[in-house]
């Protein structure tokens, strides 16, 4: 992950969860909870991320452009998340959840529990 | 227009009013709306006389909240766009709001936002949500200020000097791959709206979204809007306006007119420049370029739209 890349300054927090964006976009990773989705460049990473029921997933945001993040089904829906800003959710049952960004429909994601 | 020298005065004025991109104003002229760059019309009212009665102004992309390198001051930009439509010799008699009032849905954006704009000394100003305003988890805030004229749907009509008005919202329902939506909902809505219009009713559409595919992987386009446009056709003048892209692109087809604004904000980069669609800092001396006067179109014409670029540097 280049950090700085362009004019964007990564917030600190960025290094620590480069561990979990090293997968990279489109990659399926068997992730540790609990599990954090880095939103940057407008799109997230990774895109897909697997985890057990009853683990939450973090989402960060950091792009200078704000995002949300957004269920398919409306089952959550974070509100519009600034720079740095972050928003979790808990999924207590098996399945697959498709999301995207509400600002930005294109970025979408995959959270599939297991 | 740009071919007249500008004096130094005028251009030291042109540059404060151009940095938050002003806003577009639109004169009816033989039953043809001219989209005319703000700031260059309040440099030039001769000009402006001219080419037909004050009608109404479009402001879009306001983003109150809105504070990083790009424009740390949306607030004093959006006031000076403010005071150079009181400052206009003939008022407009509407405004329109062409969405992201607010950067991110929260209540004292849309607070500050309100008492901005209420600073506008016009009877009239209607709204469009973007898509920035329409983030907070319930979809209430915008809705709770702005929502009366729809009836919290979010799409209406109205008259005002013999020019018919419709509102619409393309920024609740996405299609796969980002674009917006009008749903048919809204769509049998405009169908019956327009049941039994006289052909030569002079229409304006306004929505954020662009009701017209500017750039598909950006988003920057209504899925739907083929649908509308149909409906459209019949009519002898439509001008459809948008916001969302932060820069002035248009096109002509038939009889109809297709306009986006600048933001009041900040820019936004050409469609397909960098990652995604986010706020474009410019360098400050190349602001006055990037953000000038950089397209002023003239309807000289029915039916001819002439192009004319003017920057300030």
């Amino acid at each position: 992950m280049s950090v700085g890349q362009r004019r964007f300054q990564l917030p600190l927090l960025c290094a620590a969860i480069l561990g979990y964006t090293a997968a990279g976009g489109g990659v399926r990773a068997e992730t540790p909870t609990p599990a954090i989705v880095v939103i940057k460049d407008f799109m997230f990473a990774p895109m897909s991320v697997t985890i057990r029921a009853g683990s939450p997933v973090t989402w960060v945001n950091n792009d200078e452009e704000p995002h949300s993040v957004v269920s398919d089904t409306g089952l959550f829906r974070s509100g519009g998340l600034d720079t740095g800003e972050k928003y979790s959710f808990r999924f207590e049952k098996p399945g697959t959840y498709h999301f995207r960004c509400s600002i930005h429909p294109r970025m979408v994601g995959t959270i599939v529990v297991q | 227009m740009p071919t007249q020298p500008i004096r130094p005065t005028r251009r030291e004025a042109l540059k404060c009013l151009a940095y938050g991109g002003a806003g577009t104003l639109f004169t009816l002229a033989g039953g043809i709306f001219t989209p005319m760059d703000l700031a260059l019309a309040a440099a030039d009212p001769a000009t402006v006389a001219k080419r037909g009665r004050p009608l109404f102004v479009q402001i879009s992309d306001t983003h109150i909240g809105f504070a990083k390198d790009a424009n740390p001051d949306v607030n004093g930009t959006l006031s000076q766009t403010i005071a150079l439509v009181n400052a206009m010799p003939e008022a407009p008699a509407l405004i329109l709001h062409t969405g992201d009032i607010t950067h991110l849905s929260r209540p004292a954006e849309f607070d500050l936002a309100q008492q901005l704009l209420s600073q506008l000394r016009t009877t009239e100003l209607h709204t469009v949500p973007g898509e920035h305003d329409t983030t907070d988890p319930d979809v209430t805030e915008y809705f709770s200020r702005f929502g009366q004229a729809s009836g919290n749907r979010g799409y209406y009509s109205f008259d005002h000097a013999g020019v018919h008005f419709i509102a619409l919202i393309n920024v609740l329902q996405f299609k796969a791959g980002g674009l917006g939506s009008l749903g048919a909902e809204q769509l049998a809505w405009v169908a019956a709206d327009l049941k039994g219009r006289s052909a030569s009713t002079p229409v304006v559409v306004f929505a954020h979204m662009p009701l017209w595919t500017i750039y598909e992987p950006w988003g920057w386009g209504t899925g739907d809007a083929d649908q509308l446009l149909a409906l459209l056709r019949r009519f002898g003048s439509v001008t459809v306006l948008n916001g969302h892209i932060h820069q002035i692109v248009q096109k002509v087809e038939g009889h109809m007119t297709f306009h986006t604004a600048r933001s009041t904000a900040y820019p936004q980069p050409a469609p397909g420049e960098g990652p995604g669609p986010g706020p474009l800092k410019v360098p400050a001396d190349q602001l006055p370029r990037n953000l000038g006067l950089t397209s002023v179109s003239v309807v000289k014409h029915p039916r001819s739209l002439a192009l004319n670029d003017l920057t300030l540097a």
